[in-house]
């Protein structure tokens, strides 16, 4: 069966050994495709499952896109470990390595510009989760029984509610956004997601500050431990770190520069 | 991957990532090419439709600022729409009830307040 070239990252070359249980998308090792001084790491995948069709088919399938993309930031994980790479998005698939080659070489420039950009640096992810909703007489779904004076009550309810959470968002707000100026102090870049829905993330409370910062490897340390000291800082907010992640949300020069014109 | 050496260790690999970020990450972050096989994320149906919830453009975070939360459709989960289409129906059929006594009201030459004020 034909074997297409999925490519995860380009990095510059490097030394150490990756993992050797380490198991890419389809269950294929990671190769290192050298090409003019700079590294694609591709898996051979199979055409029955990546060519245009079935891999279309496949993203619809929630099972199959959770494994996809944990197989893809298993590797790019893997490299980050010990190298900076430049994260390609998920389902970056070429039919053989010389596509890929030609790829690199069309991009070679904004390649190297942005890897000697990143170079050295991690991504922190940080998010602030409002827990509580706040304490307000819970609203009863309308009964009967309170028909004749209800409708000026309801109003006045609903204007109390309202208010209360007005309150709750701007207290969220100015604690997200002290918290934010003081990371990006220490940050070399930021950028702001959108917040996550807390149905899909499986996590508690409101997502307020989804965000992600630059920082040097060297100063990480530095970085986790400012985010430790303001954890606790205002009851019935949730902070949470991830990372170290590769620069994902930092690779963007390169979309800019020379892209072929899809943008997904 | 361990980096125990470099990194701090309680977050080494992204121990307390979930899904969502890994997904945002993977599927809206990093270098866009198109390869030989064209695949616009978008154009997924399951994307648009329940990933959107969590993954919105980078640039319009850009966008945004920091008080994003306040204007992003993002934030209108499916729980908070539920939420206000309950509380249209429950308008609408209290007004449907008010109606008619405002009616009766009117040809009973009172107003609504006084009604209400009884």
């Amino acid at each position: 069966m034909t074997r297409l070239r999925y490519v995860y990252a380009v990095c510059r070359p490097f030394d150490a050994a990756l993992q050797a249980q380490l198991t890419g998308v389809a269950g294929d090792p990671p190769r290192m495709l050298n090409h003019r001084g700079l590294v694609a790491v591709v898996s051979h995948v199979p055409e029955g499952d990546f060519a245009e069709a079935p891999l279309r088919q496949h993203l619809e399938d929630l099972d199959w896109l959770t494994g996809t993309a944990r197989a893809h930031q298993g590797v790019i994980d893997a490299l980050t470990a010990v190298t900076t790479p430049l994260p390609l998005r998920l389902g970056t698939v070429f039919r053989d390595d010389s596509g890929v080659r030609v790829m690199m070489e069309a991009r070679e420039e904004a390649f190297r510009r942005t890897l000697d950009r990143l170079a050295g640096r991690v991504e922190w992810g940080v998010k602030v989760y409002a827990e509580n909703e706040p304490s307000e007489p819970s609203e009863p779904v309308e009964q009967p029984a309170d028909r004749p004076a209800s409708g000026r009550d309801y109003l006045r309810r609903r204007r109390m509610q309202t208010r209360a959470h007005e309150n709750m968002w701007e207290q969220a707000e100015e604690f997200a956004g002290r918290l934010h100026a003081t990371l990006s102090d220490y940050a070399e870049d930021a950028r702001l997601h959108a917040p996550q829905n807390s149905a899909l993330s499986g996590t508690s409370g409101q997502n307020v500050l989804n965000a992600a910062y630059l920082v040097p490897r060297g100063h990480s340390e530095e970085f986790v431990e400012v985010v430790d000291r303001t954890k606790d800082d205002v009851p019935g907010m949730r902070v949470e770190l991830t990372g170290p992640w590769a620069a994902y949300s930092f690779v963007e020069e390169v979309e800019n520069v020379g892209d072929t014109g899809e943008r997904t | 991957m361990s980096m125990a050496s470099r990194m701090p260790e309680p977050y080494g690999q992204n121990g307390g990532a979930n899904l969502a970020d890994i997904l945002e990450r993977v599927l809206d972050k990093g270098v866009v090419i198109a390869g030989d096989i064209r695949i616009n994320l978008l154009d997924i149906e399951l994307l648009t439709v329940k990933l959107r919830l969590i993954v919105a453009s980078v640039d319009k975070a850009k966008e945004m600022g920091i008080d994003w939360w306040e204007t992003d459709p993002a934030l209108s989960s499916g729980a908070r729409r539920d939420e206000l289409a309950r509380e249209n129906a429950e308008l609408r059929e209290r007004l449907a009830r008010l109606e008619p006594e405002l009616e009766s009201g009117r040809s009973s030459g009172r107003t609504h307040a006084e009604k209400e004020g009884e």
